[in-house]
């Protein structure tokens, strides 16, 4: 499908595209779902996701131990080859104890012109918390205007947030078509369209993204007999592979809690009001990541809810090795399946995928349980 | 003084008036339902001078990850957490504590059950998420103070929201209490706190003198009070007569080692489960552990804290911690102790339950030997789950490293 490939292209190879884009505007890294694109935008700037995805890591273990994660170690390794050149600069929510230290060690290493640290709250669910991320807000937006000798108006802010709420609409859009009918597209496609609307040029990936959700809304709706419907649950999916040898074995997986999924698109911001506001409460509603605090059982819950809605046989965990908040969560997650006789599987990836032909068993016997 | 005697000068009588001290506040702490008193369990970061106006009595499961490693049950404990699925990955404090929780395990049982939970994330997110745990397991209130991390500075807004948070904190007591903050008493326990955090410094300051009175391994152990038992008066009593003993030792002439030839700096946690080992592998070099980071942090916020307005300044010192800061602002600190206590080499602890205190460190293990131009060796393990270590290879390097120390120094 056309609408499909210009995604694939990018991600493919993002760091092609990041070269081309730079020539045109300035682009500043992020490797988190609570970066507040739309002040980064707001700025005249382009939003770049970091994945990591390089496969030479070496350069990183001059700086980091071997129980540091992947997505972590492959964004320090872009970096000091030389990789990220074209950016202008980066930013770095609070997000994990790895992230924090990558942010030092980025800091320490590199001289673009421009570095953020946004330190959001940990707790989103208190009155004091919530001021205090309304106040880092405001603080990342002078930041930038220092930064970039830019204004950033309320005017501009509110022309990104209704970008951006095109880009999420549109890619719940997607997400919940293929619920429907998983033959619609392939998993692998999915995570490429997801993991292209971070790469892309927001306003090119908002059209490119309203014209998919279109075509698909209007082919038919195949539903191929027999196969499971499963959801992957973890940090990031930047492998697209895993879902192909997920669908050889018998299951789409039609729905997920990830940051380059559901997390990503979940929660609109309102268009009326004070527009830092608005951006952060986006944040209070939003499916939460486990680095985050809302309540002890918000992601149980969430869980047990999508499993619901999306008719999830079972799940299949996701697990970043040495990412300590998804681990962390894991049991208390896995119990609220079972209390529902939902089965579920662990996967941990380090780096690179397993041989294909152990992670197709793997799947297969998880698959036959279902 | 001979050598039999100096040898049995060495052995501390605040030793033992420790483990009495340690062990009356764990007979107190495990009959609080016979006495009706209230347990809070905090975290080693957290403000517990609020929980001591309160009455209330803190227990540490940190305190007792130490117990476990020291007691050689981390293993198990962890093995049974990982059981439970949690990733052999995750720190082995929360790994061993979520474990002795569900079968009171460990050198005293387990210990007693909360009736509330404090935690504060200026030492990781693993506090975070391990609190969570136990406030699902316990079913009690859990209160989050929320320091956001300093990289290079104290912005007014993260000042300003954590101000905020110790008042809700004092509320989250009055309502689990169901009484009022003692004000008057505050005061008292503000003073014990800063007395306890200055006798605790000069303790530590102490292994400036040259040989060290004492080492790092045995600040390791005195540290339990001052994490424990900050803002009481057994806390600051205790520490006097420490300091009292270590002064007289220093003019008595007994040290830490019979023959310090070379000065050593540990960064990170320590190794609870080899500490003995550690101790003599190094003195067999003639190497005397003079200082840590780790055990500074629980005096290294002084500077933020105002004798006449002590809850307010709190809030500053207890959020730019060594572990709340930035890597560039830790290895100032790193220089400050190499110049201090004058030491011959850096011992980095690259603690795979800490990523917070370890990522980072082949940075400033990097500064310091540029800048400071001595030697640095790395030793791998999990704090308090002594599978993870391996004996062997570190008495290799251990070696190796003295070695390099010896031909520089001679």
């Amino acid at each position: 499908m056309e609408a499909i490939r210009a995604f694939h292209h990018v991600v493919d190879d993002p760091l092609k595209y990041l070269e081309g884009v730079s020539l045109r505007k300035k682009a500043v890294g992020y490797c988190c779902s609570y970066t507040p694109e739309e002040v980064i935008h707001a700025a005249g700037l382009h939003p770049f996701r970091l994945f990591g995805l390089s496969p030479d890591t070496g350069v990183a273990d001059g700086h980091l131990q071997s129980y540091c994660c992947s997505l972590v170690r492959g964004v320090l390794s872009d970096v000091l080859t030389g990789r990220l050149d074209t950016l202008s600069g980066a930013v770095f929510p609070h997000t994990c104890d790895t992230i924090q230290r990558l942010s030092d060690i980025w800091r320490m290493n590199t001289k673009f012109p421009f570095f953020a640290d946004v330190v959001l709250p940990v707790k989103l669910d208190t009155p004091s918390a919530r001021e205090y991320f309304e106040e880092v807000l405001a603080k990342f937006r002078a930041d930038l205007e220092k930064g970039f000798g830019v204004s950033v108006t309320d005017a501009s802010l509110k022309g990104s947030i209704k970008l951006y709420n095109l880009i999420r609409t549109s890619l719940r859009k997607i997400f919940e078509l293929r619920s429907a009918s998983p033959g619609l597209i392939s998993g692998a496609e999915l995570n490429k369209v997801a993991m292209g609307a971070m790469i892309l040029e927001r306003e090119t990936a908002a059209s490119m993204l309203a014209d998919l959700a279109d075509e698909l809304g209007r082919l038919p709706a195949p539903s191929p007999a027999g196969r499971k419907r499963v959801m992957l649950v973890g940090s990031l999916c930047s492998q697209p592979d895993i879902h192909a040898i997920l669908e050889k074995a018998g299951a789409d997986a039609v729905w997920d809690d990830l940051c380059t999924g559901s997390r990503y698109f979940d929660g609109l911001v309102r268009e009326d009001g004070d527009p830092l506001t608005a951006i952060a409460e986006r944040y209070y509603s939003r499916i939460i990541c486990p680095a985050k605090h809302s309540s002890l059982t918000a992601r149980g819950e969430n869980l047990l809810k999508s499993v619901d809605t999306h008719r999830v046989e079972g799940v299949v965990f996701l697990m970043l090795k040495f990412c300590d908040p998804h681990a962390f969560d894991y049991p208390y997650l896995k119990g609220f399946l079972d209390g529902r006789g939902v089965p579920s599987t662990l996967l941990e990836i380090e780096g690179q995928l397993p041989p294909e032909g152990q992670l197709l068993t793997r799947f297969e016997t998880f698959v036959q349980m279902l | 003084m001979s050598a039999p005697e100096k040898e049995k000068k060495r052995s501390f009588r605040s030793a033992k008036r420790m483990r009495d001290i340690m062990t009356e506040y764990y007979i107190n702490a495990k009959t609080a339902p016979q006495t009706g008193k209230k347990v809070a369990w905090i975290t080693s970061g957290g403000p517990v001078e609020p929980l001591i106006v309160m009455d209330v009595i803190p227990v540490y499961p940190e305190n007792y990850g130490a117990m476990i490693g020291a007691s050689h049950m981390g293993g198990d404990l962890c093995a049974k957490a990982e059981a439970m699925g949690y990733s052999p990955d995750l720190c082995s404090y929360a790994r061993a504590d979520i474990a002795a929780a569900v079968e009171n395990g460990g050198p005293i049982g387990g210990l007693p059950r909360p009736d509330m939970l404090i935690c504060c994330n200026n030492i990781c997110g693993t506090v975070l998420k391990w609190y969570e745990v136990q406030a699902r397991y316990f079913g009690v209130p859990l209160f989050i103070l929320d320091t956001p991390f300093c990289h290079t500075e104290f912005p007014d807004q993260a000042r300003k929201y954590v101000r905020r948070q110790f008042d809700e904190y004092i509320a989250f007591l009055e309502t689990a209490c169901g009484r009022p903050f003692d004000e008057e008493k505050s005061l008292e326990v503000g003073r014990l706190s800063i007395e306890g955090q200055k006798l605790w410094k000069a303790v530590l300051d102490a292994t400036a003198h040259k040989p060290a009175p004492i080492t790092a391994f045995d600040a390791f152990f005195f540290l339990a009070l001052i994490v424990t038992l900050r803002g009481t008066q057994v806390a600051v009593d205790f520490y006097r007569d420490l300091l009292q003993e270590i002064n007289e030792r220093i003019n008595d002439g007994v040290f830490a080692l019979e023959n310090e030839k070379y000065r050593i700096l540990w960064d990170n946690l320590p190794i609870w489960y080899r500490l003995k080992w550690l101790s003599d592998t190094f003195a067999s070099h003639g190497a005397c552990l003079v200082a840590d980071t780790y055990t500074t942090a629980w005096c290294g916020s002084m500077k933020y804290i105002d004798e006449n307005n002590f809850f307010e300044s709190i809030v500053e010192a207890y959020t730019r911690i060594y572990l709340n800061i930035g890597v560039d602002e830790m290895v100032k600190t790193v220089f400050e102790m190499i110049d201090k206590y004058q030491v011959d080499g850096l011992v980095i602890h690259s603690n795979r339950s800490c990523k917070p205190y370890s990522f980072g460190q082949y940075d400033i293990e990097k500064m310091v030997r540029e800048v400071k131009g001595i030697p640095t060796m790395t030793i791998e393990s999990h704090m308090t789950d002594e599978r993870s270590f391996s004996e062997s290879a570190t008495k290799t390097r251990i070696d190796a490293f003295m070695e390099i120390i010896k031909a520089r120094k001679g």
